[in-house]
């Protein structure tokens, strides 16, 4: 097996004169516009790839905003109302002496999310700028955020489950709460922006420091 | 370019059928080098390109069968039973869905239930449709291929897997405050993640697009 660090050892196939489609992965002479496989539309690189990146981010980002500042969930126990919000809710699992799982959730629902974005700007800002990490480890975060975007949808589906599953009356009920709806939005938003995201980019930009 | 185009014509040929690109990074590889059995990853960025299974069709069907009766009996179970002060509770999928439905918060009940149930069935319907008339040895059928891009669409947004783990959290999140029983849909979810799991294992899409194209379509 070849040296990986070592980009010159590769060809692409842009520079074969070549064009893959990144649905199916059939190749076609630069120039084709429609994969002849699988009817997808073709481009050796998507030049609109970080404009899209963009916005969805920026979306995403505006609507993570209202989904921490409003409550998650309104919990109604023998006659007592309370609204908590993500971060209301840790400090009271904080408060019950609960410190494993106000970590948990901590991480899950705020720490993941906020790095989601932050992989994200990076990879982005990084595209057609000299590197001094390998697009190895760029690439590894790329499928990272990837991977781990739409798992940040549980939270949405635990509101939810407790909704259904906690309904005993006048003991105790709990109701979603707005954010829940902009915590889903933001979730997607940014499912959408990593999906928009062009990986031959990262790579590209390798190759060209290598020669 | 002009020297790479050489190359390009030179050592690859002009048969452009063996040749795979890298999705991730655009290197290009021979399919012919990938073992049978074996997982093609990209020698450049290490990303998984094909993985030849056999009788890889066949399981493909087997799998997708059992996954989608499986995902009628999570629908229809109870996944989870509370009860408290002589108080009891049933949740099922449905419920969950319709914890969204009133007021400003409908749309989210509607993508709930496309996430968890809609999807999920029409990618697997879409994978049926796409693979099964292969696997009996025939030809693909119309619309195959709109059929497997629909799929392949479908995948990330396809959400059932990650609803169990919700319902593992909020079991965890209750579990001191009331007694939970797990209902026969929670079994039926599980089920339904290892299936998942094994069936994203023997299906390799690049193979599947590749047949698609040598059995032709109409």
């Amino acid at each position: 097996m070849e040296n990986p660090g070592n980009a010159r050892n590769y060809l692409t196939a842009r520079e074969a004169g070549l064009v893959s489609c990144t649905t199916c992965g059939k190749l076609h002479p630069a120039g084709v516009k429609t994969c002849l496989r699988c009817g997808a539309t073709l481009a050796s690189r998507d030049t609109q790839s970080l404009q899209k990146v963009w916005a969805w981010w920026i979306a995403g980002v505006i609507a993570f905003i209202p989904a921490n500042t409003y409550p998650m969930l309104k919990t109604a126990t023998l006659g007592s109302q309370s609204e908590s919000t993500l971060l209301g809710g840790i400090v009271e699992l904080l408060h019950h002496g609960s410190l494993g799982i106000a970590g948990i959730v901590f991480f899950a629902s705020i720490v993941i999310p906020a790095s989601k974005f932050l992989a994200i700007a990076y990879l982005a800002l990084g595209i057609g700028r000299p590197h001094r990490s390998s697009a190895h480890l760029r690439h590894q975060v790329y499928e990272v955020v990837e991977f781990v975007g739409r798992w940040s949808m549980i939270d949405v589906f635990v509101v939810a489950i407790l909704t259904a599953l906690v309904q005993l009356g006048s003991a105790a009920s709990i109701h979603p709460g707005i954010a829940a709806v902009s915590f889903a939005l933001s979730v997607a938003f940014t499912m959408l922006s990593a999906q928009s995201f062009d990986a031959r980019l990262i790579w590209d930009a390798d190759k060209d420091q290598d020669q | 370019m002009e020297h790479a185009l050489n190359f390009a014509h030179n050592s690859l040929g002009t048969d452009l059928t063996d040749l795979v690109a890298c999705p991730v990074c655009d290197t290009l590889h021979r399919f012919s080098t990938i073992p049978q059995g074996g997982r093609g990853r990209c020698k450049r960025c290490h990303h998984v390109l094909a993985t030849p299974r056999p009788n890889a069709m066949t399981r493909i069907v087997m799998l997708a069968i059992t996954a989608t009766i499986l995902m009628m009996a999570a629908i229809s179970f109870p996944f989870l039973t509370i009860e408290t002060h002589g108080l009891r509770q049933q949740a099922s999928v449905i419920d969950t869905i319709l914890a969204y439905s009133d007021g400003l918060m409908v749309p989210l009940s509607l993508a709930m239930a496309a996430l968890i149930v809609v999807l999920p069935l029409t990618r697997l319907t879409a994978i049926l449709y796409t693979v099964a008339p292969m696997a009996l040895g025939h030809h693909p059928v119309r619309g195959a291929t709109r059929a497997f891009r629909l799929a392949e669409y479908l995948k990330p947004w396809a959400m059932a897997e990650v609803f169990i783990v919700g319902v593992a959290v909020a079991l965890v999140k209750v579990g001191g405050l009331a007694t939970l029983t797990i209902g026969p849909a929670f079994w039926a979810f599980a089920a339904l993640v290892l299936i998942t799991i094994l069936q994203d294992n023997f299906m390799s899409s690049l193979i599947i697009w590749k047949t698609l194209e040598t059995r032709g379509t109409t």
